[in-house]
C-alpha cells in the first residue's frame, strides 16, 4: 500500500485515460485505435489496459499506437510494432504461440472431458434399471400394498 | 461429542469479543495500535473508521475467522435436527478451519500489535476504500467465502460417516444457498463500487482478485444445483461432495491470491510472502486432506436415482459441467501468467480480452440451455414437449432481438444476442411458473406454489436481466471526450450538457474540485450533476467522483478531469444504457436465493419430529 501511494503521488496531477488532444481527426482510425488500445496493457499499472489507464506510459503508448495507425500500419502491424519494443507482456490477450496453446485449449479440452464423463454418467443412470431403490423388500412391498389399498 | 456445541458457541463469542475490541480501537482512533495508525485518521468520518477495521490485512483476517466461528455457532445453536454424530463432526471440521486461521493471525498478522510511541495521528485509509459501497463489500464477500466452509464441513463430515443421502442434501443446501446469496451481493457491491468510483464506468475487469471471488461463486452456483439432485433424486452424490470441497478450496485460493499479493492488483493490500506461504499450507492441508478422504471414500456413495437422458437430472449435469468448466477457465487464465513465467520463462499478461473470448461462450450456452433444462420433468422428459411449451418464449425473444437488430443497423451483434438470451431466460422462467399451475389459468395457484419454485423463477430471471444488461451496456455505450470551457455546451447522444461552474470545496478529510454540469434533453433540464476530483492531503491521493444521473433505461455518467492551459476542463461523458440492470439482475438473483432459502421444506424436514432451521438469518 505504501508503494502504491508512492507510485500514485508521482503523478501529482493525475492524467486521464484518453485525452482530448490524443484523439485522431479521422473517426474510423480513432475507433480502430480505441479497440486496439483495449488489448494492450499499461506496463506500470495493475491489470489495466492503456485505454483505461491514467499513467504517463500508457499515454505514450496510446500516442505511439496512433502514430503507427496514421502511418498506415494495419492492426496486426501496429500491435507487432509495440510487442517488438515492449515484449509480449503488453498483450492482454495472449497469443497462441508456444506453450500458450495450453491456455487457449484448456477450456475446450476440459469441456470435452467433462462432457464425456457427464454423458457416460447419464447413460449409466438411464440404463441401470434394477437399482436398490426399485427392488423393494417384502416388508416394504407389504407396506406399499397397504398404503395403495387404502 | 456433546462438547462440540458449547465449544462452538464459546469460540464464536470470544472471537466476537476480540473483533469488537478492534472495532472499538478504530472507532476511538487508538493510535497505540499499529493497524489503527497505518489505516485510520482522526478526521475520518465514523462510518469509515469502523469500516477501516476490515480495510486492512490484519483486521480483515480477524473478520474472516469471526465469520467462520459465526457459522459454526449457527450450526450449533440452530441445527437441532441434525443427528448428533454428524453435527459434532461438522462442528469439529469447522473449528479446525477456525484454528488454522487463528494460528495464521497469531503468527503472521496480529492486529493487536502495539506501538511503543503512539503518533499523534494516523496515516489514513486508502481514499478509494472510503466509500459506502466498499464499506460493506468485504463483509458480504467474506460471509459468502466463509459460508462455503459450512458446505465443506458438511462434505467432510459426510465422508467421515460414509453416508450421503437426501437428508444430507437438504441440510447442506441452505448453507450453500446462504453463502451464494452473500457472494452474489458482495460481488455486485464491488462491481457497483468500481462502476461509480473508478471514473470510467467499468464494472468488471477480470482482475485476479475479482476472479478470486467469481470462481467460488460459479462453483457455489453449481453446488446449489447439484445438491438439489442429491436431495430429490439421490444421484450425483460424490460429485456434489467434490464440488463442496472445491468450492471452499477456491475460497481459500481466493484468500491466498488476495492476501499473498502473488498476483498484484488494485485490491492487494498485503505483499508479504510469509503470509502467502502460511495460507498455502492451510489450503494444502484442508483441500488436500479432504480430497484424499474423498478418494478413499467416494466409491461407497452409490447413486440410487435412475433417470433417462432427457430429464431434469441430465439438464442439471449439463449446468454443472458448464459452470465448473467456466470456473476452470477463469482459474487457468488467472494463474497462467505465473505458470508461464515459472515453467516457460515467458512474462505475459492474461487480461479482459482473453476472458471475454474464452469464458463468455460457456455462459451463452448455459443461457440457451437454461429454460429448456428448467422446464424438463425429473426422471424422464421429452424434448419436443419442453420445446412446445416454450415456443412463445422463444419466438417472442427472437422477435425482440430481430427488432433491435433492425433498429441498430450495422452495429455489433452483441446487443441483440444479449437481448435474445435475457428475454429467452426471463420468458422461460414465466412459462415454467405458468406450467406449474397446470395451465389452468388460475392465478391464485401461482401464488400458492412453493417458495422454492418462486426462488428458481426469480433467480433465473435475474440471471437473464444481468446477461442482457452486460451485453447492452457493452454494445450501446456512447462516449465523449473533450475540453470544455465554463459556460460552454455540447451534445452527447441526444443530451445537451453545459459546464456551469467549477469550484473548490472542502470536505471532511479532503479538498474537492467540484463542477456543476447541467444536463438537458429537448430544452428541458433533466438533472444538475456535480462530478468531483478529490485530493486527500494525508495520503496525498487523488480520487475521482463521477456524477451519475441514474435512470431506468440509461445512466448519464460525467467525469471532470484536469484544467487545461487555455482555461478549459477535460470532460468525459458516457451514456450507459441499462447499467442499473446489471445490479438489479444480481439483486433479483439474491432475492431468488432468499425465497428458495425460506422454502418450507428447509424449516420442516419431512419425517423429522423437530424442525431444524438450517439457514442463517439472512439480512
Amino acid at each position: 500500500m505504501k508503494r502504491l501511494i508512492v507510485i500514485l503521488s508521482l503523478f501529482a496531477a493525475p492524467l486521464w485515460a484518453v485525452q482530448p488532444d490524443e484523439v485522431l481527426d479521422d473517426p474510423a482510425l480513432e475507433s480502430r485505435a480505441r479497440e486496439l488500445s483495449k488489448e494492450l496493457r499499461c506496463l506500470v499499472c495493475r491489470n489495466e489496459s492503456i485505454d483505461e489507464s491514467n499513467a504517463d506510459l500508457a499515454r505514450d503508448l496510446r500516442l505511439l499506437l496512433r502514430e503507427r495507425l496514421v502511418a498506415g500500419d494495419s492492426d496486426t502491424q501496429a500491435i507487432d510494432y509495440i510487442v517488438d519494443r515492449y515484449g509480449e507482456y503488453v498483450l492482454l490477450k495472449p497469443t497462441t504461440s508456444g506453450a500458450n496453446w495450453l491456455l487457449w485449449l484448456a477450456g475446450p479440452l476440459m469441456l470435452l472431458t467433462a462432457a464425456g464423463m457427464g454423458w457416460a454418467f447419464v447413460r449409466n443412470r438411464s440404463t441401470a434399471t434394477t437399482s436398490a431403490e426399485e427392488a423393494l423388500s417384502t416388508d416394504e412391498q407389504e407396506r406399499l400394498r397397504r398404503i395403495l389399498g387404502e | 461429542m456433546a462438547v462440540a456445541e458449547p465449544a462452538a458457541g464459546i469460540q464464536f463469542l470470544l472471537t466476537a469479543f476480540a473483533f469488537a475490541a478492534l472495532v472499538w480501537s478504530f472507532a476511538t482512533s487508538d493510535f497505540s495500535l499499529r493497524v489503527v495508525t497505518l489505516n485510520s485518521h482522526s478526521a475520518k468520518p465514523m462510518l469509515y473508521k469502523i469500516s477501516g477495521t476490515w480495510g486492512n490485512h490484519e483486521g480483515s483476517m480477524l473478520l474472516w475467522v469471526l465469520i467462520v466461528t459465526l457459522f459454526g455457532a449457527m450450526a450449533a445453536w440452530f441445527g437441532g435436527g441434525l443427528p448428533p454424530a454428524l453435527k459434532a463432526r461438522v462442528l469439529a471440521v469447522q473449528s479446525a478451519i477456525a484454528v488454522a486461521f487463528f494460528a495464521f493471525i497469531l503468527f503472521t498478522s496480529n492486529p493487536f500489535l502495539r506501538l511503543a510511541v503512539p503518533p499523534f495521528d494516523g496515516q489514513d485509509l486508502n481514499p478509494l476504500l472510503q466509500d459506502p459501497g466498499l464499506a460493506f463489500h468485504p463483509p458480504f464477500l467474506y460471509l459468502g467465502y466463509v459460508g462455503l466452509s459450512m458446505a465443506f464441513s458438511f462434505a467432510v463430515a459426510a465422508l467421515i460417516e460414509g453416508r450421503v443421502d437426501a437428508a444430507w442434501g437438504r441440510w447442506v443446501r441452505p448453507w450453500t444457498l446462504a453463502a451464494w446469496i452473500f457472494l452474489t451481493i458482495g460481488i455486485a457491491l464491488g462491481s457497483w463500487w468500481a462502476y461509480y468510483e473508478l471514473g470510467w464506468g467499468g464494472f468488471w475487469f477480470w482482475d485476479p482478485v475479482e476472479n478470486a471471488s467469481f470462481m467460488p461463486w460459479l462453483l457455489a452456483a453449481a453446488l446449489l444445483h447439484s445438491s438439489i439432485v442429491v436431495e430429490k433424486r439421490e444421484a450425483l452424490k460424490s460429485w456434489t461432495i467434490l464440488l463442496a470441497i472445491l468450492a471452499f478450496g477456491f475460497s481459500l485460493i481466493g484468500t491466498f491470491i488476495v492476501r499473498s499479493g502473488l498476483l498484484t492488483s488494485v485490491h492487494a493490500f498485503a505483499n508479504d510472502p510469509e503470509r502467502g506461504v502460511f495460507i498455502l499450507i492451510i489450503l494444502g492441508v484442508f483441500t488436500g486432506g479432504a480430497l484424499t478422504l474423498f478418494a478413499a471414500r467416494a466409491q461407497v456413495m452409490e447413486a440410487k436415482g435412475v433417470f433417462s437422458v432427457v430429464s431434469r437430472e441430465s439438464a442439471l449435469v449439463l449446468n454443472n459441467i458448464l459452470l465448473a468448466v467456466g470456473s476452470f477457465v477463469v482459474f487457468f487464465g488467472t494463474l497462467w501468467p505465473i505458470v508461464a513465467e515459472m515453467f516457460f520463462d515467458r512474462k505475459l499478461s492474461v487480461g479482459a480480452p482473453f476472458f471475454n473470448a474464452a469464458f463468455t461462450p460457456f455462459m451463452v450456452v448455459l443461457g440457451l440451455a437454461l429454460p429448456i433444462g428448467a422446464i424438463l420433468p425429473w426422471k424422464r422428459g421429452k424434448l419436443a414437449r419442453a420445446a412446445y411449451s416454450l415456443r412463445f418464449a422463444f419466438f417472442l425473444a427472437l422477435a425482440l432481438a430481430m427488432l433491435v437488430w433492425a433498429m441498430q443497423t450495422g452495429r455489433s451483434a452483441l446487443g441483440p444476442v444479449g437481448l435474445f438470451l435475457g428475454a429467452w431466460i426471463t420468458f422461460g422462467a414465466f412459462v415454467d411458473l405458468w406450467s406449474r399451475t397446470g395451465r389452468t389459468g388460475k392465478f391464485a395457484r401461482v401464488l400458492r406454489l412453493p417458495r422454492a419454485d418462486w426462488g428458481k423463477a426469480v433467480a433465473h430471471t435475474g440471471l437473464g436481466v444481468t446477461m442482457f444488461a452486460i451485453a447492452g451496456l457493452m454494445a450501446w455505450e456512447v462516449e465523449d471526450i473533450r475540453v470544455t470551457r465554463i459556460g460552454e455546451s455540447f451534445q452527447v447522444g441526444g443530451f445537451t450538457l453545459t459546464l456551469d461552474a467549477v469550484e473548490r470545496v472542502p470536505g471532511p478529510n479532503y479538498f474537492s474540485t467540484m463542477a456543476t454540469v447541467r444536463l438537458e434533453k429537448d430544452g428541458r433540464q433533466v438533472a444538475l450533476l456535480h462530478p468531483e476530483k478529490r485530493e486527500y492531503p494525508v495520503s496525498r491521493m487523488p480520487t475521482t467522483e463521477a456524477a451519475i444521473d441514474y435512470r431506468f433505461l440509461r445512466d448519464v455518467y460525467v467525469v471532470i478531469g484536469d484544467r487545461q492551459d487555455d482555461g478549459g476542463w477535460t470532460m468525459r461523458t458516457y451514456i450507459k444504457p441499462f447499467a442499473n440492470w446489471i445490479w438489479a439482475g444480481s439483486l433479483l438473483m439474491a432475492i431468488g436465493g432468499l425465497l428458495s432459502l425460506s422454502d418450507r421444506r428447509f424449516r420442516v424436514a419431512a419425517g423429522a419430529r423437530k424442525a431444524p432451521t438450517g439457514g442463517v438469518p439472512a439480512e
